[in-house]
């Protein structure tokens, strides 16, 4: 199915696997999470795991933990099969794992940090001195002995927490420290410091996992790489050295299936302009963003997570306070910071995060999909459910969301559904400018097809439509027209049918330090 | 594509437990269990006193107990389900009866009508939910906290006031109007019923109270669909003061003395009946049906504990053990609603 994207594995090399992941299936009600995902982690390489945002990084993080257990698929651990039913056997097994946030406890000290969970006691009374004795020769292996044991954590910089996390990690003993998004938190310096003490933890045998969405790292401390894209491995340890950056961005970013598009039309001459954009930034994020969207018109912007292409969408929509530059809407300019005279406006954002940022997850789908309506269904205070419940299922009809039933929870429902939800409290609401975050984000394939058919009907019927989209393919297949943004700028703005992946590819490269 | 055959043959078996959910979640289903907890108190009561319970006298005893508290906890509702809490209602309430019993107001009270009284205590409160809201909802100040130094700053400023004495009411016709019957039932009684009546009707079938439950439920989601998240938030404050006013009334009729110590702990009680009621303390899920259960349930129990004359302090514990009953199922039904 997955034609032309699968690589072909590359010969593997000699040094037996420490671990190794076979046809992983993790499945979530309404949500597909993994779907065949295959990994081999040798001993002493630093291996990294890539994929845009949803293809199945954290669930699979967590499955090796111990969080979740997985549906199908074989985990052979040292040659062994291996269950990993708990965080703890995860631990007693030797495989460790450092929270993006960093799950250390502010308030105890460094000692008492590293030992959490495994306390060294004896009669139930802290052995401190022991405890600070080993703590200290657990940073001196990784080149910390600056670090007190006794001091408290609270008091230290995201770095010197994570060199606490990974000194837990070795005082477990363990064999793979999994490494999520270690350099998230770090300024340069930290990330020059962090890679030393992987070098060195490699060079012991230890072997680590690295996440991370900065390729430019990968390049600099990865061995090997395996990239996931919807929940499955599309290619599985290539070789850093060998690997252009280009060939990653794409099997990362690239069509799963062959994904049809609906046809565009062409634009009315006299289609007026409905948003315009002027200037817009966000201190330290975006700056000096302009576009305009005329009605029927679909506006993609594509760019590398972190190019803040989701900050201009919710910047446009109020939901953060541009620090400079206008939006007009139809003419009338948009109070900054206000949602709320946005959406009077008839601005709508499907945003990125659905289940924390759009719906109430225990309520009817009918009170979601009237959300921002149901006072104008409403005869003075008093709400008209009935009038609600008929123009939620006008819309369910419509975009064939099932099951058809609005009474039941939202949280019930696939991500593809929840979508459509989302899609029609602002088809309820009579839009004229539409903002779509990752619209097909944890949307089968099935249910893409269906949402890109009703993007492109809402923009016929003269909605402005501005799309975010991790996958370049997505957005070129979807938008009239593309903007490319790269660090918080627009580097490039031209119609979608002038420019391919590559084009896109070549411009997000090269405003990135690769 | 298998994965949607599934789903579309589903709704042919799922019709009718959606109908069963909803009438589970208009509140019928889940009150069943108040409802038989209410029944089982009442045959105790039944059991241990006899007539001296089942009597006409004995249940305005209890609902005159509950109407006080009761009027509360319809306001904590509210702030429940908006997502927050209001530690201030008690001391808020001892500081509207000072403030309604002040020699000033007392005295323009006879000149003109009782009515001052009842508006100076309303507006007290109202102002202090204001005080709330806005730390709140615009200072971002923990509703924990801010409540939490309402608490103590009201209980203070009424000692200020007062002197640290108790105010007699001596305007004949406010003790005439509130200590009077209508149809034989209380007028402290007919006020809980009436304030239970509009908070049912204000959160069920109202914009606000579909506001209240989307900001409790999802502050982030109602922000994004363009509802006003902060003021609708300082509202609920307001609210909860406005029905902390109206007990000082009715603690001022009850008692006929407006007193600093008024109110004391009765947030506690407030909150303890909103929550065996069944709202979630998390936000999002409210239910005044279940609130007057709530109220109910301890006004009953502490009457059977008085008729057989058992300590005050049984009586806590008795409470307190209830309190945990009804969170451990709430908790387990909430876990079986997020599996379905």
């Amino acid at each position: 199915m997955a034609d032309g994207v699968s690589q072909p594995a590359p010969s593997e090399d000699a040094g037996p696997a420490l671990l190794h992941m076979q046809g992983i299936v993790k499945h979530f009600p309404g949500a597909r999470a993994l779907d065949g995902v295959d990994l081999t982690i040798r001993a002493g390489e630093v291996h990294c795991l890539v994929g845009q945002n949803g293809a199945g990084k954290s669930t699979l993080i967590k499955v090796l933990s111990g969080a979740h257990h997985p549906d199908a698929g074989t985990i052979t651990w040292r040659g062994e099969p291996l269950t990993v039913a708990t965080p703890v056997a995860a631990l007693r097994a030797g495989i460790a794992t450092m929270y993006q946030e960093l799950d250390v406890v502010d308030g105890l000290s460094v000692a008492e940090n590293v030992f959490l969970g495994h306390e060294l006691a004896s009669g139930g009374f802290t052995q401190r001195r022991t405890a600070a004795a080993r703590t200290r020769e657990l940073l001196l292996r990784l080149g910390h002995g600056d670090i007190s044991p006794h001091r408290e954590v609270g008091r230290l910089s995201a770095a010197g927490k994570q060199i606490v996390s990974m000194a837990r990690a070795l005082s477990h003993d363990a064999r793979l420290i999994i490494m999520d998004e270690p350099s998230a938190v770090l300024d340069s310096g930290e990330v020059a410091n962090l890679f030393r003490v992987v070098r060195e933890l490699t060079a012991s045998g230890v072997a680590v996992l690295y996440i991370s969405h900065r390729l430019e790292e990968i390049r600099q401390i990865g061995d090997r790489i395996t990239v996931l894209k919807d929940g499955r491995t599309v290619a599985e340890s290539l070789p850093v050295a060998a690997t252009p950056t280009a060939d990653l961005i794409r099997l990362m970013t690239g069509r799963t299936l062959g994904q049809t598009f609906p046809v565009r039309r062409a634009l009315p001459a006299d289609a007026a302009e409905v948003l315009a954009v002027e200037g817009l930034g966000l201190r330290g994020v975006f700056e000096g963003v302009s576009f305009t969207v005329r009605a029927g018109e679909v506006v993609g912007l594509a760019g590398l997570v972190g190019s803040g292409r989701s900050e201009i969408l919710e910047t446009i929509f109020g939901a953060r306070r541009a620090s400079e530059g206008h939006v007009h809407v139809a003419g009338t300019p948009l109070r900054a910071g206000a949602v709320e005279a946005a959406v009077r406006a008839g601005v709508g954002l499907a945003p990125e995060e659905r289940k924390s940022q759009g719906l109430l997850l225990d309520e009817p789908v009918y009170r979601n999909i009237t959300l921002s309506t149901f006072s104008r269904f409403a005869s003075g205070a008093f709400l008209d459910e009935d009038a609600e419940r008929a123009a939620a299922g006008d819309q369910i009809r419509a975009l064939d969301l099932r099951p058809a039933d609005p009474d039941r929870a939202a949280r019930t429902l696939s991500g593809g559904n929840q979508q459509k939800a989302m899609l029609a409290r602002w088809l309820v609401h009579g839009c004229r400018v539409l903002l779509l975050d990752e619209p097909t984000r944890g949307v089968d394939v099935g249910a893409r097809a269906e949402i890109y058919g009703l993007v492109r009907r809402l923009a016929e019927k003269g909605t402005a439509v501005v799309v975010v989209s991790s996958e370049i393919e997505e957005v070129l297949g979807l938008a009239d027209r593309v903007l490319v943004i790269s660090e918080g700028r627009v580097v490039h703005s031209g119609p979608a049918d002038q420019i391919d992946e590559h084009g896109v590819l070549d411009l997000v490269m090269e405003g990135s330090p690769a | 594509m298998t994965e949607q055959d599934v789903r579309a043959a589903a709704p042919a078996t799922d019709e009718t437990p959606s109908r069963w959910r909803r009438l589970a979640r208009g509140g019928g289903g889940r009150n069943v269990g108040l409802i038989i907890a209410l029944a089982l108190l009442c045959v105790v009561g039944v059991a241990t006193s006899g007539e001296q319970f089942a009597n006409v006298n004995n249940l305005m005893t209890i609902l005159r107990l509950a109407a006080v508290i009761g009027v509360l906890s319809v306001g904590m509702t509210f702030v429940i389900t908006g997502g927050g809490i209001d530690l201030s209602v008690g001391s808020v309430l001892g500081l509207a009866s000072i403030w309604a019993t002040t020699l000033a107001t007392q005295t323009m009270a006879e000149d003109t009508h009782w009515i001052v009284m009842v508006f100076t205590a309303l507006a007290v409160g109202t102002v202090a939910g204001l005080i709330n809201g806005i730390a709140i909802a615009y200072g971002k100040v923990v509703p924990f906290i801010a409540t939490l130094a309402m608490m103590v700053a009201a209980r203070g400023l009424a000692e200020m006031i007062a002197n640290r004495q108790t105010q007699t009411v001596d305007v004949a016709s406010f003790k005439d109007f509130f200590r009077s019957d209508i149809l034989g039932i209380d007028v402290l009684v007919w006020i809980f019923a009436v304030v239970a009546a509009l908070g049912w009707v204000l959160l069920n079938r109202t914009t606000f109270g579909r506001r209240t439950i989307a900001v409790g439920g999802n502050p982030e989601a109602a922000r994004l669909a363009g509802i006003k998240v902060n003021r609708h938030t300082m509202y609920l404050y307001m609210l909860a003061g406005l029905t902390a006013g109206i007990a000082a009334v009715m603690m001022l009729a009850r008692t006929t003395a407006g007193s600093s110590t008024h109110g004391q702990y009765y947030e506690l009680d407030a909150i303890a009946a909103v929550v065996v009621g069944g709202t979630l303390l998390i936000g999002g899920r409210g239910t005044i049906v279940g609130t007057v259960f709530g109220v109910l349930i301890f006004s009953t129990l502490t009457n059977v504990f008085t008729q057989n004359n058992l300590s005050i302090s049984a009586q806590s514990v008795a409470k307190g053990a209830i309190i945990v009953a009804a969170v451990l199922l709430q908790q387990r039904f909430a876990a079986r609603h997020r599996s379905t």
